[in-house]
């Protein structure tokens, strides 16, 4: 697959990280992600990335599981095999009322927890590449993706200017996994602008 | 920035000493990385022991049946579902940590939420092991499933309790794993990242699904943690509900009270902080986790006892009042003849309940009480007792005298495997907690790092400077700057 170029530098205090975004998009640079130790709110809207829509997912998944639960125990007990059980009604919703509910629950937890690991390509035994080891300890650390009309030199001294360290250039064969992302991280709110110079 | 950080100076700190985000991470990953420790072999291979003889005790069930406990044609519920419901009980604070107390934004759950949910977990398969083996049966345990059968087809009861306890149990278990797993994936990406052995980076690499603290995954799992705590806030309640359910919508004297789901629910809360100050107290000694494990969270878990344990007791007054109220005579034997007169059979287990679990915890209206580790150790083993002598008193003492004293039993007392099951669901739940505590971090590095700037010690003076700040200095350095 092709190799990709990508300027990569790392902050170790989000107080100098929330500006630099800000001032990295302003000068128009594609910024691939940000890889941090811990969430860090307010830095997908920094970065411009959509709302997820996972609890959606998690709500429709949730009323399959209701609906599932009360058709299927209703055809049972209405259908296909009625029983007379001390003289109550067959349809007898109160008392299907706990089924629902915990199936309403399991499908949405199950559903939501299988999304998300679709949604971010996580699954045991992948591989994936983030650059910096120390991402997931102590350091917060951003890649810019190099196009073509892409002036590295200049990108690594906006890095440097905006208070990264040991920036560097990098270069990531895009697997299946890297650059999947290019929907989510398009930028909105912003124009693209020419890179400086 | 300062701002969205802010926390009281009220509120102590919640992570203790000058730390940075590796040295959480150092902190955190030490047990997992370094040597278990003599303490650490000696309380494995004991609960190891008592395992396997709870398998021997359940063999000895399986080859000879039920017979094998002094279940009696009265009693038929005794020590298997006391036990049961004890279980469930304490697999209750670990989701109510992790879902509810996150709801409430309450910063204090960070440090204990990860060991509770693990705690959780490893109860409800300790709870699970009673029903499974009381059927005698066993292999016939895939009856209670609804599937298409050639036995009728006949399907299950779903208008019966015992079979919403089924589905609440196996969707608690279910959905409590998976809200501690994805919780455990940033971390256990750290030590994967962090290794240094060949097959620590293996087994974490498997283990962390690939995780890689990109922003739109942090944002997902973010997302992920809020909706299933919002899921499992109302099961939670749920599940003890429904098990109060299994007694409540019989007509036994004893068990047919409309007080059962929110006293069992309170109940449960309270025996599961019990559980987890037990093996907190110790874990944060063995482990040298008392910079994150601090006096704070053993002193908010506490008056969470104290609450829980009072509600409980106003539940076993309303109880009484409501025998005689009743006038029921039926009602008022089962209560005040069966329970409250000491001189009855089974009256000495109502006092041992009523001692460990309503006048024990008012300890703990005492600062100084609630904040000393010997008492919290000592009491979080008393309620444990009292919890399941709780559930001993209601089951037995329920059914040995019911309506017809024709059929009142003679003094149920167990056997050595009906104890021996008991002890081994101990041991596989000590067994579970101990291999958790070797190979995972008990405590969630991600989220202590993202209290740090907030809860952390050396971080809570920037705290006082900005509460003594005049409103209008605030204003003005704050005033142009938004977002950032």
């Amino acid at each position: 697959m092709a190799i990709k170029k990508f300027v990569v530098g790392s902050f170790d205090d989000e107080a100098v990280l929330f500006p630099a975004v800000r001032s990295v998009r302003r000068s128009g640079y594609k910024m691939h992600d940000i890889y941090t130790p811990f969430p860090i709110h307010g830095l997908d809207k920094a970065m411009g990335l959509k709302d997820t829509s996972l609890d959606t997912a998690g709500f429709i998944y949730g009323i399959t599981g209701t609906a599932t639960a009360l058709g299927f125990i209703s055809w049972v007990f209405t259908y296909d095999w009625p029983l007379n059980i001390g003289g109550k009604p067959h349809f007898s919703l109160p008392a299907w009322i706990p089924i629902t509910f915990e199936l309403t629950v399991l499908f949405s937890a199950v559903g939501m927890f299988l999304t998300f690991c679709y949604l971010c390509q996580m699954a045991p035994f992948v591989k994936k590449d983030h650059f910096n080891l120390r991402s997931t300890d102590d350091l917060f650390v951003m890649a810019l993706e190099c196009t073509d009309r892409t002036n590295e030199a200049e990108a690594v001294a906006c890095l440097e200017r905006v208070g990264a360290k040991d920036v560097k250039i990098d270069r990531r064969e895009t697997r299946w996994w890297l650059g999947r992302y290019d929907k989510d991280t398009k930028m909105f709110g912003m124009k693209e602008t020419e890179p400086v110079a | 920035m300062a701002l969205l950080r802010y926390e009281s100076q009220v509120r102590g700190s919640l992570i203790e000493g000058a730390k940075d985000y590796h040295q959480v991470t150092e902190d955190i990953c030490r047990p997992v990385e370094a040597r278990p420790s003599r303490l650490w072999w000696i309380g494995f291979s004991v609960s190891f022991l008592m395992l396997c003889f709870g398998i021997l005790s359940v063999t000895m069930e399986v080859i000879y049946g039920v017979g094998q406990w002094n279940l009696n044609k009265t009693v038929g519920w005794g020590w298997d579902i006391t036990n049961f419901v004890w279980w469930i009980g304490i697999g209750h604070a670990g989701t109510l940590i992790s879902a509810i107390l996150l709801l409430f934004r309450q910063g204090w759950r960070t440090g204990v939420n990860r060991a509770a949910e693990a705690m959780t977990i490893f109860a409800v398969i300790c709870a699970g092991q009673f029903p499974i083996w009381h059927m005698g049966r066993v292999w016939m345990a895939f009856f209670v499933l609804p599937y298409p059968n050639t036995r009728g087809p006949v399907w299950p009861n779903f208008n019966s309790a015992l079979l919403w306890d089924v589905f609440a149990i196996s969707t608690y278990f279910t959905v409590s794993l998976l809200f501690w797993y994805s919780g455990l994936l940033p971390d256990l990406a750290s030590i994967r990242d962090r290794a240094k052995l060949k097959w620590r980076k293996m087994f974490y690499g498997v283990a962390a699904f690939g995780w890689t603290g990109s922003t739109k995954h942090w944002q997902r799992f973010e997302t992920l943690a809020l909706v299933l705590a919002g899921l499992s806030t109302p099961l939670v309640l749920s599940v003890h509900t429904i098990v109060s359910f299994d007694f409540a919508t019989s007509v036994v004297p004893g068990w047919h009270t409309t007080i059962f789901p929110p006293y069992f629910v309170a109940g449960a809360i309270f025996s599961g902080f019990a559980m987890v100050q037990t093996l907190l107290v110790v874990t944060r000694k063995v482990l040298a986790l008392e910079e994150y494990i601090t006096l704070e969270h053993i002193e908010s878990m506490n008056k969470i006892i104290v609450l829980t344990g009072s509600i409980v007791g106003i539940a076993y007054l309303t109880e009484l009042f409501v025998a005689w109220y009743s006038a029921n005579p039926y009602e008022s034997f089962a209560f005040l003849k069966n329970r409250v007169d000491i001189t009855s059979p089974y009256g000495w287990a109502y006092y041992i309940m009523m001692g460990c679990n309503v006048l024990s915890p008012q300890i703990f209206w005492v600062r100084k009480m609630r904040r000393n580790l010997v008492v919290t150790f000592f009491m979080s083993i008393l309620v444990n007792i009292g919890m399941w002598f709780e559930r001993f008193v209601i089951i037995v003492t329920s059914v040995y005298r019911e309506y017809l004293p024709s059929a009142w039993s003679t003094y149920y007392r167990p056997t050595i495997w009906e104890v021996g099951f008991y002890l081994g669901t101990v041991g596989l739940f000590f067994t579970c907690f101990f291999l958790f505590a070797k190979f995972f971090p008990v405590i969630a590095a991600a989220e202590i790092k993202h209290l740090l700037k907030k809860s952390g010690d050396s971080y809570k003076h920037n705290m006082g400077e900005l509460e003594t700040e005049p409103v209008e200095a605030f204003v003005e350095r704050h005033g142009h700057d938004h977002g950032a």
